[in-house]
């Protein structure tokens, strides 16, 4: 068993990377790899050499009390830091092995590949249908109006929304209700095919009943896609997810299987945080 | 600790500070109440006026005075050869020439004479001796109406046809009351001959007064002052129009656009953004004299035409139209920027498929403020030659033309102040109407396009 503590408490990037680097071989099949973030706003500087493995077909929780970095670190993966003016990122970030930064790999493809849901539904004032659709008719995905409805149909029932709207799927997709929009919005990140989904506290808007719903269709989804979900709920964290990562104050503090952190964590911080001493 | 707690009439329990304060509180709130109040009385009371004093002034030039005669079209007066027919074997270029020489016979002809004959024929015998009076009671534009007529329809020669002819700017003057009528001869303009049959016309019920449709379809005219219309006014407003939608937008659109969504966020750009809202606020004389000197001098466009007139404008609507768009682009939420790029959608899908279509009813209704604007501007219009008598309507924006400010400005200076004070109210008029409609347009397209989404 690996004593990572020793590791973790040491601030050192190049020691958290052997750590990394070590913890890899224990998860199987390696999907984001990060060695050493940094990440920048201005001058201040908000993650600090963070490094961490992702498992493919998993979901993966970050939590930690806010501002700690993990929205942040999130970001980074499918780059949307970019569009964040006096933003800097540093470090390696690898997804199947290649880098995101490779100048070869275009941001356009890599967001295709990796899909963001938001914390707040966001669908577009559009119809429900044209919301689906628009990822896949961008990348041409679909050679005809048959197959793109076959898309928007096949995502509509990953997402377990499809029964709800089949009949109007021509409505404005903004008339939904919060849970089903949030559903609306993973069915159009499903829609393109993606290998990982990063979902930003996709149920910190909604009622209990519909953060229920989203949590099962969670759980299916993981059968074949990676996910990455930060959340401020540790019940929710424990409920969904196999591996966990605890951020605070821009570091990553320690990272491994949920039951693990949440019965038996190694660092204190990590102990502080899950007994409610702060954050 | 606790403070002093009292019940009050309705059984609520308040301290006896809170309560002393709320009189003071209702009493300040009444107060600004009744300034805001007044202060709209007072907006609305001075917009009332202004419209009634227009309105007053205006509305009784829409309708002049005409004269209803029948005029005889004497063959021995329209001394013209019949309306050349084709001949056999002549070529169709040939029957055009020969017409086009009958129609320049046609102005040869006296058709003063044909109007002096027919009121002659209504007014008492003596008439028929005081021709330069009698010539004078309808305005002389009319006689192009006769000729026109016959141009039209040659088989009328021989006929007698009644028709309302326009009367002479004096008469309906004389006839409104514009003028006081203790002034002596001399100032009076008309004759006390010319009284008198205005007097005898009326009596006969000749003189009536008719909607002036002539304001909308006439050209401007100095000799024929009753005549004066805004046909060429509009015609070139229209163009000028046309031409600061087709280039303002567009391009207003585009930089709001690129300075909004693309733009590194520099020193460059808050300096560019400084200075367009610095243009907003330019006074529009300077923008003619950038006309003059850049369209005309340099370029050498034809001076006083709508396309150096629509340029000028352009220039001034288009910080209007980028101001505008640049606060409809930054009230859409960056969240729905935020779903497309997450999808993968490129910067310039993400503004084309997303954010432009939530844009179009702040556009449009900028872009349709800033053309209305612009429609009423006189200054710049003047500067570039706008300011002279143009007694056509432009065949192309290329051709000299006048504008309508412009026009309702060279009406203000006529001399006949009695017959043109009205007529230069009743040209406001026309331009307000168009402004309320443009207004009313865009308030009409904005509703519309906000209910689809």
């Amino acid at each position: 068993m690996l004593d990572a503590s020793k590791f973790l408490a040491d601030p050192s990037g190049a020691v958290n990377a052997v750590a990394a680097a070590q913890m890899e071989s224990a998860l199987g099949d390696p999907k984001v790899i990060a060695r050493d973030v940094n990440v920048y706003y201005a001058d201040k500087h908000a993650l600090k050499s963070v490094s961490v493995t992702i498992g493919a077909r998993s979901v993966t929780a970050f939590i930690g009390p806010s501002g700690c970095g993990k929205s942040t670190f999130l970001r980074c993966l499918n780059r949307m830091n970019d569009t964040i003016e006096g933003a800097r990122v540093e470090g390696t970030i690898l997804i199947d092995g290649r880098s995101i930064e490779d100048p070869l790999l275009d941001v356009v493809e890599l967001r295709a590949r990796v899909g963001m849901v938001f914390q707040k539904p966001n669908p577009f004032p559009k119809s429900i249908f044209e919301n689906v659709a628009y990822g896949p008719r961008i990348h041409g995905l679909a050679s005809n109006r048959t197959e793109l409805a076959e898309i928007v149909e096949s995502s509509l029932q990953k997402a377990s929304l499809w029964d709800e709207v089949k009949d109007r799927l021509q409505e404005a997709g903004t008339g939904l209700s919060g849970g089903q929009q949030q559903r609306l919005c993973i069915a159009r990140a499903i829609a393109v095919s993606p290998e990982i989904i990063l979902m930003d506290e996709p149920c910190s808007a909604l009622d209990p009943i519909a953060t229920a719903r989203i949590e099962e269709l969670i759980d299916e989804l993981r059968k074949n896609y990676t996910i990455i979900i930060v959340t401020h709920s540790m019940q929710q964290a424990a409920r969904v997810s196999q591996r966990t990562a605890f951020f605070h104050l821009g570091v990553l503090v320690e990272e491994g299987p949920t039951t693990t952190i949440f019965t038996n964590p190694s660092d204190k911080r990590t102990l502080d945080y899950i007994t409610g001493r702060f954050g | 600790m606790s403070a002093a707690t009292d019940i009050d009439a309705n059984g609520f329990e308040s301290t006896a500070r809170v309560r002393a304060s709320l009189a003071r509180r209702h009493a300040a709130e009444r107060r600004f109440r009744l300034v805001g109040l007044v202060a709209i009385l007072l907006g609305l009371g001075f917009v009332a006026i202004l419209f009634a004093s227009i309105l007053a002034k205006g509305l009784p030039a829409f309708w002049q005075a005409n004269i209803r005669l029948a005029v005889h079209f004497d063959p021995a007066i329209v001394k013209i050869a019949p309306f050349p027919q084709q001949q056999a074997g002549q070529s169709s270029a040939a029957h055009e020439a020969d017409i086009l020489a009958w129609r320049t016979e046609l102005a040869g002809v006296n058709w003063g004479r044909l109007i002096e004959n027919a009121l002659i024929a209504v007014l008492p015998p003596e008439a028929a001796q005081r021709r330069r009076d009698v010539s004078r009671l309808v305005t002389s534009g009319e006689r192009f109406k006769l000729r026109d007529l016959v141009a039209a329809n040659p088989e009328i020669i021989g006929h007698t046809i009644e028709m309302d002819l326009l009367a002479d700017a004096n008469v309906d003057v004389w006839v409104k009351g514009n003028i006081d009528r203790t002034l002596g001869d001399a100032q009076l303009m008309l004759t006390p001959v010319q009284r008198n049959y205005v007097a005898v016309l009326q009596e006969k019920g000749l003189l009536t007064q008719k909607f002036a449709t002539g304001l909308f379809t006439n050209v401007d005219s100095r000799s024929s002052l009753a005549s004066a219309g805004l046909a060429g006014a509009f015609i070139g407003s229209l163009y000028m129009m046309l031409i600061v939608i087709f280039l303002s937008v567009p391009v207003g659109v585009a930089a709001a656009i690129y300075l909004e969504e693309f733009a590194p966020k520099n020193r460059l750009t808050d300096l560019i953004e400084i200075n367009i809202n610095n243009l907003a606020a330019v006074p529009s004389i300077v923008f003619g004299l950038l006309g003059a000197a850049v369209f005309i001098s340099w370029l050498r466009l034809p001076l006083s035409a709508p396309l150096v007139g629509g340029l000028v404008l352009t220039l001034m609507t288009l910080p209007t139209v980028i101001i505008a768009t640049r606060s409809t682009l930054r009230a859409i939420p960056p969240s729905i920027r935020q779903a497309a790029i997450g999808l993968g959608a490129s910067r310039v899908q993400t503004v084309s498929h997303h954010v432009l279509p939530l844009a179009i009813p702040g556009i449009l209704t900028g872009a349709i403020i800033g053309v209305a604007q612009a429609l009423g501007e006189t200054a710049p219009l003047l500067l570039i030659g706008m300011s002279a008598f143009v007694a056509n309507v432009p065949a192309t924006p290329l051709d000299q033309s006048t504008a309508l400010p412009v026009q309702i400005y060279l009406w203000q200076g006529n001399e006949l102040r009695n017959f043109f004070e009205a007529r230069t109210s009743a040209a406001i008029i026309v331009l307000l109407a168009l402004m309320v409609m443009l207004n009313g347009l865009a308030i009409f397209l904005r509703r519309r396009f906000e209910k689809r989404w």
